[in-house]
């Protein structure tokens, strides 16, 4: 961290650190209503009357006592990570919960500034903040702020700037019973002595039984060890006499601090709770006949919208890319471009690119926004509610629900995401079982499978029944995922659920037009990417399989004949087989490489549905080959990004192979079942 | 009518005070930290629609609770004094 300001970003989940975090920094971290969104240190530059900061952003935590991975983080950074100034960021919709962990900052650094965020939704909600009473009773700067619109940031950064100009103020000490006092001030001139700063704070939470703390201190300053081991034993005598017992210790610290909160919020807070309108709106959301239907409802019309929105787009991006390769290609060949070179970039590289962009793009671009205005609104904690029990007979976490919403984004995410989940076992366990869940790139492809031949017939009908389709398709993925959890801890991964609180935020109404343009864009870059570094390779590779021949015969040929009795075996072909392999990058270009390799002459032209689905049934295709293709999809080897997520998030390929081997299990299974079934009945007939 | 019982069996609507936690370890950290300390009224808001976990308002926060712990949590009917 060479030069400037190094600021630390605290406070509790979901109350917008994020959201100010990407205001200052002008990065684009993913935000949402819901606990845990920041799920490791970020860290951003911003500069301020020329001054340069280094913001990071620690994850939400509702204190520092490292209980668990996120908390331990956060708290390391403060004691060893040397800010040189803490922004806690507040909700000022529900301050009293908050203050705890101010005060757990303000003692470790003492230029704490408040940030109240929020105050929008406060004074919608009829709460009424004093930020000068606040301020008064807490002894720290408080600055109302609304960092979504970015009202009050510039005070902010003004007070900011002012803390850290002027000398540091005196260490401040949270409330706590007198014996406990006097039992750290035995232990604190021992810590002192060893060099270990913070001695007092330091010294209050051995005297609490905190062994990260411990450990913590004795790798960084080699501090502890007799010294220490006697001081604490005479400060545990000490507290006894006071009436303590040490086992209380922390209870009795925590309630004084609720204590302070409490007094600091009677005199600045008026009104709070969540409204009568949010508990109503709670009760119908998460009602016990209403609830789930809702909840399906919600997403089937949200497929809806992302089916009927994406044809027009789709078409016309498709026929402008053509348009436009058509065009290279005869610009190529006029320059005296060798044919075979012309045909590798346009009908091998572009075109799949073109497909994968066109076919990718719009439902993602709909679907995504629309996902996140349910997010911003608060709506996925209460998915996780509702779903809750289904988790706890699986002896998974509630939490996995949130994580799997992520995975619909992209399973890698989703993977990440399942920090969020304190217990190892419960974790690996969301982990492991997150493709399952289909992802962006296989939603289009389920979305195409289904117009091909489930849902045909354009008009309203045809729509909604593609939406219902998929919403079934959904199901079934939840399903699995519940069905290979349970599985999981009943065998690899045994063990009771453990314990675990699920924050429902209060909602918030979303920004939709921040939204929307954000969230288009964000799409819109993500899958150029995707498509430039995944899709523009495998057209390559593609066009090269298809026309290098060994025998007379292509690669493409010999490879997918090879896989074609295993293919037909699951109620597809080899060909169908052969592009899940060949995808193994990335879930998008399946279709691309099957409508590829169905053509001889190895190359994409410009296709729309009709066009596409009598290539289909040319090449044998029946409802049934559709139908095992998209439970395939549903069902295989999580993509190579996510390989690598998992490996890295759980630190070993032995949980990174299981996690390939479970879904393929489940999709042969799955597949070979159906497939044969169906056979049989219409043999049968 | 001042019998202790547990946070489990507070019924939706219903409000109480916390007067103990059972549980030991981080969790009882945990739910210290959210504010589930000793005389904090805390009022049942929701029940999932399969009857667990259920929601409630504590300190103008609302958490969900699985029974499993709910049921560790003492409450009495009406406030305890502070202090």
């Amino acid at each position: 961290m060479t030069g400037g300001r190094v600021i630390a970003l605290a406070g509790n989940p979901n109350v917008g650190k994020s959201t100010l975090f990407n205001r200052l920094t002008g990065l684009h971290q993913h935000t949402g209503n819901w606990p845990g969104k920041t799920v490791s240190n970020a860290s951003g530059r911003f500069s301020f009357h020329g001054e340069s900061y280094l913001l990071v952003d620690l994850p939400g935590t509702y204190s520092l006592m490292a209980h668990s991975a996120e908390e331990e983080a956060a708290r390391d950074f403060l004691c060893f990570g040397n800010p040189d100034a803490c922004i806690v960021v507040c909700d000022a919709t529900c301050l009293e919960r908050n203050l705890n962990l101010v005060m757990q900052v303000h003692e470790l650094i003492p230029r704490t500034v408040i940030c109240l965020n929020l105050m929008d939704e406060a004074k919608r909600r009829g709460i009424q903040v004093s930020p000068q009473q606040l301020e008064k009773s807490l002894g720290v700067p408080v600055i109302p702020v609304t960092a979504r619109s970015g009202d009050g940031v510039e005070t902010l950064l003004a007070i900011l700037e002012r803390v850290c100009q002027e000398p540091e103020p005196e260490h401040w000490e949270a409330p706590c019973p007198e014996a406990a006092k006097r039992a750290a001030a035995i232990v604190e001139p021992v810590l002192y002595a060893q060099g270990v700063p913070l001695p007092r704070w330091t010294a209050m939470r051995l005297l609490e039984g905190d062994r990260s703390l411990r450990h913590a201190i004795q790798e960084q300053w080699g501090a502890g060890g007799i010294p220490v081991e006697h001081a604490l034993s005479l400060a545990r005598r000490e507290l006894e006499r006071g009436g303590i017992f040490p086992e209380e210790l922390p209870d009795q610290n925590v309630a004084c601090l609720a204590e302070a909160a409490v007094q600091a919020c009677g005199k600045a807070v008026q009104g709070g709770g969540p409204s009568e309108r949010a508990k109503r709106l709670d009760r119908i959301l998460t009602g016990k006949w209403t609830g789930i239907p809702l909840m399906l409802l919600l997403l089937a019309a949200i497929f809806w919208i992302t089916i009927t929105g994406a044809n027009i787009p789709s078409q016309w991006l498709s026929e402008g890319l053509f348009f436009l390769g058509e065009k290279m290609s005869e610009g190529l060949l006029w320059l005296g471009t060798p044919v075979w070179l012309e045909e590798l970039l346009i009908m091998g590289i572009w075109r799949v690119l073109a497909w994968v962009v066109s076919v990718m793009l719009p439902p993602m671009t709909i679907f995504f926004p629309l996902f996140t205005l349910l997010e911003d609104l608060g709506y996925l904690p209460r998915i996780a509610f509702t779903l809750d029990r289904c988790f706890q007979k699986a002896h998974a976490c509630g939490k996995q629900a949130l994580t799997m919403c992520m995975g619909l984004g992209c399973n890698a995410v989703g993977v990440t995401g399942c920090r969020i989940i304190d217990s190892p076992r419960e974790r690996l366990i969301a982990i492991l079982t997150n493709s399952f869940m289909p992802c962006n790139g296989r939603f289009p492809t389920l979305i195409t499978l289904i117009g091909l031949f489930f849902a045909v017939g354009t008009g309203a009908s045809g729509s909604i029944l593609s939406a219902l389709l998929l919403t079934a398709a959904l199901l079934l993925s939840v399903g699995m995922t519940f069905l290979v959890s349970r599985l999981l801890s009943h065998t690899v991964l045994r063990g009771e659920a453990s314990s675990f609180t699920l924050e429902l935020p209060p909602f918030r109404r979303p920004q939709v037009g921040q939204i929307l343009v954000r969230s288009v864009l964000d799409r819109t870059l993500f899958v150029l990417g995707r498509a430039v570094s995944v899709a523009a390779p495998a057209g390559l590779v593609i066009w090269l399989m298809a026309n290098l021949t060994i025998d007379g015969q292509t690669i493409l040929a010999l490879c997918a004949g090879a896989l074609d009795p295993f293919g037909r075996l699951l109620g597809m072909d080899g060909v169908i087989l052969l592009a899940f392999i060949l995808g193994f990058p990335a879930n998008e270009i399946v279709i691309p490489i099957i409508v590829m390799a169905y053509m001889a002459q190895g190359h994409l032209t410009e296709l729309d549905l009709p066009a596409l689905g009598q290539l289909f049934r040319e090449n044998g295709w029946t409802w049934l080959t559709a139908l095992c293709t998209m439970l395939f999809s549903l069902m295989h080897w999580p993509c190579s990004t996510t390989c690598l997520t998992i490996k890295k998030e759980s630190g070993s390929w032995k949980w990174t192979a299981l996690s390939i081997i479970l879904p393929v299990i489940c999709g042969v299974l799955v597949c070979l079942t159906v497939a044969s079934a169906v056979r049989l009945i219409t043999n049968w007939l | 009518m001042n019998e202790p019982f547990l946070l489990s069996s507070l019924r939706v609507g219903e409000s109480a005070c916390v007067s103990g936690l059972e549980m030991y370890g981080p969790m009882r950290r945990r739910l210290l930290d959210i504010g589930l300390t000793e005389g904090t009224p805390v009022t049942c808001l929701l029940r999932s629609p399969f009857g667990d976990p259920s929601a409630y308002e504590v300190r103008g926060a609302v958490f969900a609770l699985r029974q499993e712990d709910s049921r560790q949590v003492r409450m009495v009917r009406r406030g305890v004094s502070w202090g």
